[in-house]
């Protein structure tokens, strides 16, 4: 697309990593361009959960670099970085299995999201100035406009584990954005929803590239909405990054057919 | 060297109880991931029912030894009666709710049972009868190694051993790890959880009266709260050893035996219960996953 | 139908009561002394047992039922059907507010209008008000099941004590630094127990609180030993000489005002970034951690929070009895404490207040309950689990105003 030759804002090269004698990802090459969709996607069990919990610092991985370049230029070595920093410098992302705060409302989780942006401490809390009110609002009012970007505004006073599944996963990309991050990385967002929540999924993902002007690194299986909406994709059979390409690219590959529909016997 | 030994051997048959203790820690954590808080107190009601029976077979006039067999298999049968049904009424109700929900109720329940054998009985110390006759044989040996001890260890590892057959070789102990290892799995594979996770309860609870009358004869008095401290050390033996692991509790047991053993011979005997504690905090801090136990990736 | 589900607990129930007969018999019924070689049969309580335990199961059968068809208890607790009518008319601001300031004014001239003695039971009712919030921080708000809170009263009470033996410091004096000392150990407890999970997180607290016990007790010539510290000084009030009535007087006011600021100050925390951030940290940990939180320190500063106010009331503890020693500080008022939190709802401040109110007093004013409070206590943390794990008042979510108009975006 028109982006191709923007910098990346996420490299990773050559990243393996090992669970003892086990080694889950083996030299990984991966990169991310301003504005770019970027989908990952390989059979159950190919490591790209792995890969998201390397970046995102869960685990530190064995080899490799992984260089994030924030909103400001700079680029940062990432390997093993806290969870928290990571985001704080600008990647946020969605989990497989969705991990909401239940008892708290939808609007309350969009406002966790706004936590590492904001500076209230405990006695701007007790004493509740004029700044803290101001700050306390302001998150209130940015997280709300996110609820109604993802279409949640209605159930902003729920608890967030009384919402159908597919308002989850949105409630989850919302709680993502307002971390305001450079990258979003979404972690098959599209899991248990219908065709046509997948399709809204998928316009909602492209206005948000758009309006928020993030890149976006998706895990998805959903074969349909990753052609339609990826720039590019990587393709990841047993650790390895096995292809590479365009959506058009990577449907016409034969390494890539063979991992998903096994070997053909006549071939 | 003698006083050496001495140590060496009142540390074993310490750590000996503690491991008959961890056991029960152990194996239902295994299946279930609960620290059952009311273990501890399921080894005190163990003597208390060691006790009883002994205060009535004595009054019968029989023999020691025999009072102390049958002293120990009643126990173990109330204990496991105990275990059964505190996990009935305490735990299963919590089997899907939050973590902290079944802790707490295992705190509730720890409480409950002191108080509950307190208010039954006494809050006094009760003189429990010497049940190990000194033997004979053991004469030239006494100034290191009591009767007693030598009878706790020898009972212990009998135990013990009879626990690894039953969990290697029989149908239950076979389900018993399969659970441990998946219980979504066993239970699609056919093996009755429910079933699974009372055994475990029933068993690891007999294991604890077997500590509680032996130890009970060996220090001659007992009350309700003698089960708090216990089980705080068995739990530290347990995760000592790497808490899921029945090995790891053997040895863990053991470890605690002797570090309590030696620092109070040679360092201080008023910090005795400190030691274990502090022994807990850094094994926590420094080898979660003790000495045996294994490492778990956490799952994202 | 309903019928044949009562015939069905009848028959449940029947089973139960002899089972837990047959189980409890022989600590029920016998007693042995093996010196005296008397054996004491008490067959009544056999008697007792049975009905008691039939009672007890028929309700337990009862109530199993019922949560079981509202299927509301089972791990969520958010889908409750609907508030109870009592908690709509108490949130009712024309109910509430004249319910609260006829509660203030009643506190205000209770010692005025009781006796000294049932002044000096209300003080420890609100020390544990105090207790109950402190802990409510930590483990209801940001879920760090701390079983060694404890530790963290003794410190503030043998501070004082101690610090009013060998320097004559006065109450004054002592209090900030009471809740320093306190907010000082909470950290240092906070920081080796960061990374562990759950249930080792408790442990470790309670070998804490178990190793400070230890070591008052153990170590006379820091602490005095088991005999502990006497003579401790009243709160002085500008060098007058007051009596002893006075002083309860006085110390009940002190209280009242802590009260009211423990309350301030924890409502306005728990609806903090903060106190948000600690609730993500209670729900999931690792989802807080990836949306930017720092778990370090939301839990350090829970720890911290928590163990500040512990560190007070220990002071005031201290200058209401003017004595102190180790047996004040066992695990025992820790589970005390988790017992009121988690009655009162985990989270919750107003449930907290009640459960504080309702576990202290209760064994005051019924004598013939107190031998059994704490085997009380202990039924309560279960029952209060499998059937309301939410407490008796549910702690609520903030609804948050939100100008429709964004004032900016993110």
């Amino acid at each position: 697309m028109s982006e191709m030759n923007s910098a990346a804002v996420l490299a990773v090269r050559n990243m393996s990593m090992n669970f003892g004698g086990l080694r889950a990802l083996s030299d990984v090459d991966l990169e991310v361009r301003a504005g770019e969709v970027v989908a990952l996607i390989g059979p159950n069990g190919a490591g790209k959960t792995t890969f998201f919990n390397c970046i995102t610092g869960i685990y530190t991985p064995t080899e490799g670099e992984i260089l994030a370049t924030a909103r400001d230029g700079k680029t940062h070595r990432i390997n093993g970085m806290r969870t928290n920093l990571v985001c704080e410098l600008g990647m946020a992302r969605t989990f497989q299995n969705i991990r909401l705060f239940p008892s708290m409302t939808a609007l309350e989780n969009v406002m966790i999201g706004r936590h590492c942006r904001t500076k209230e401490g405990i006695f701007g809390a007790i004493v509740r100035g004029p700044g803290t009110r101001r700050e306390e609002q302001h998150v209130v009012d940015t997280s709300y406009h996110l609820l109604q970007k993802v279409g949640l505004e209605q159930v902003a006073d729920e608890y967030a584990s009384n919402l159908p599944y597919g308002a989850q996963r949105r409630l989850e990309i919302a709680r993502a954005l307002a971390t305001e991050p450079f990258l979003l990385l979404l972690d098959e967002p599209a899991a248990g929803m219908n065709p046509q929540e997948t399709l809204e999924l998928k316009e909602m993902v492209i206005q948000i590239r758009h309006e928020f002007a993030v890149s976006v690194l998706l895990i998805e299986h959903d074969m349909k909405m990753v052609m339609s909406l990826s720039d590019r994709i990587y393709v990841m059979e047993y650790g390895r990054v096995i292809s590479t390409g365009t959506p058009a690219e990577i449907s016409a590959d034969p390494q890539v057919i063979r991992a998903y529909l096994g070997e053909e016997t006549d071939a | 060297m003698e006083y050496f030994l001495q140590l060496f051997f009142s540390g074993l048959s310490k750590g000996s109880v503690y491991a008959l203790i961890a056991l029960g820690y152990t194996m239902v954590y295994g299946i279930i991931e609960l620290i059952n808080f009311a273990h501890g107190e399921i080894y005190m009601i163990g003597a208390f029912t060691g006790l009883i029976v002994a205060g009535l077979l004595t009054a019968l006039g029989w023999p020691a030894l025999a009072i102390l067999a049958i002293a120990v298999v009643v126990a173990m049968v109330y204990s496991g009666a105990y275990g059964y049904t505190v996990e009935k009424i305490a735990y299963k109700p919590l089997r899907n709710a939050p973590r902290l929900a079944p802790l707490i109720s295992a705190i509730g329940m720890s409480i409950f049972l002191q108080n509950y054998v307190m208010l039954a009985q006494t809050p006094d110390f009760l003189p429990f009868p010497r049940l190990i006759p000194d033997l004979a044989f053991m004469q030239k040996y006494n100034s290191f190694l009591g009767t007693s001890d030598l009878l706790i260890i020898v009972t212990s590892i009998v135990v013990m051993a009879a626990l690894n057959f039953f969990i290697k070789f029989t149908r239950m102990g076979k389900a018993m790890r399969a659970t441990a290892q998946n219980r979504k799995m066993a239970m699609l594979v056919g093996v009755n959880v429910d079933q699974v996770i009372s055994a475990t309860f029933i068993i690891g609870s007999s294991l604890a009266a077997v500590g509680g009358v032996l130890i009970a004869s060996h220090m001659g008095q007992i009350n309700f709260y003698i089960g708090f401290i216990a089980g705080l050390k068995a739990f530290t033996a347990a995760v000592l050893g790497g808490i899921g692991s029945i090995p790891g509790a053997m040895l863990g047991g053991l470890v605690l035996g002797w570090t309590e053993s030696f620092a109070t011979g040679y360092v201080s005997s008023d910090y005795e219960d400190v030691f274990a504690f502090l022994l807990l905090v850094l094994i926590l801090i420094f080898r979660p996953a003790g000495l045996l136990g294994k490492q778990r990736a956490q799952k994202v | 139908m309903a019928s044949q589900q009562l015939a069905k607990n009848f028959k449940q129930s029947v089973v139960a009561a002899l089972w837990l007969s047959f189980l409890t018999m022989p600590l029920m019924v016998i007693r042995v002394d093996t010196v005296e070689k008397t054996i004491t049969w008490r067959w009544m309580h056999l008697l007792w047992m049975l009905v008691g335990s039939f009672v007890l199961a028929l309700v337990w059968y009862f109530l199993m039922d019922r949560r079981d068809r509202g299927g509301a208890n089972d791990g969520n607790l958010n889908t409750e059907a609907a508030p109870s009518r009592f908690s709509i008319w108490l949130n009712n601001p024309r109910v509430a507010r004249p319910l609260m300031a006829f509660g203030l004014l009643f506190a205000v001239a209770f010692p005025f209008l009781f006796s000294m003695y049932q002044t000096n039971i209300l003080i420890s009712a609100l020390i544990y008000v105090v207790l109950g919030l402190g802990l409510n921080i930590t483990v209801g708000l940001a879920g760090l099941l701390d079983l060694g809170y404890v530790a963290f009263y003794a410190v503030g009470a043998y501070a004082y004590a101690l610090l009013n033996y060998h320097f004559h410091l006065g109450f004054w004096a002592v209090l900030p630094l009471g809740g320093i000392l306190g907010a000082f150990f909470g950290i240092l407890l906070g920081f080796p127990v960061l990374r562990l999970r759950g249930d080792y997180l408790a442990i470790v607290t309670l070998g804490f609180g178990e190793i400070v016990r230890l070591v008052l007790q153990n170590w006379d010539a820091f602490s005095f030993g088991p005999s502990g510290i006497s003579n401790i000084a009243r709160p002085g009030f500008f060098g007058v000489t007051y009596s002893v009535s006075q002083a309860t007087t006085y110390i009940y006011y002190i209280m009242l005002a802590f009260v009211l600021l423990t309350i301030f100050v924890t409502a306005r925390l728990k609806d903090s970034r903060i106190g948000r951030a600690w609730l993500a940290l209670r729900e999931d940990e690792i989802a807080c951690q990836a949306m930017g939180i720092d778990n370090t320190k939301a839990k350090l500063l829970a720890f911290a929070m928590g163990a500040t106010f512990a560190g007070f009331m220990g002071v005031v503890f201290a200058a209401k009895t003017t004595f102190i020693n180790p047996a004040s500080f066992t695990f025992m008022e820790s589970a005390m404490i988790l017992a009121i939190v988690v009655l009162g709802g985990m989270g919750s401040i107003p449930g907290v207040i009640l459960g504080a109110f309702l576990l202290m007093l209760m064994p005051e004013y019924m004598r013939a309950f107190s031998q059994y409070r704490m085997l009380l206590f202990g039924a309560t943390m279960i029952v209060v689990m499998v059937f309301r794990p939410q407490g008796l008042i549910k702690a609520r979510r903030k609804i948050y105003k939100v100008n429709t108009k964004p004032a900016g975006q993110a």
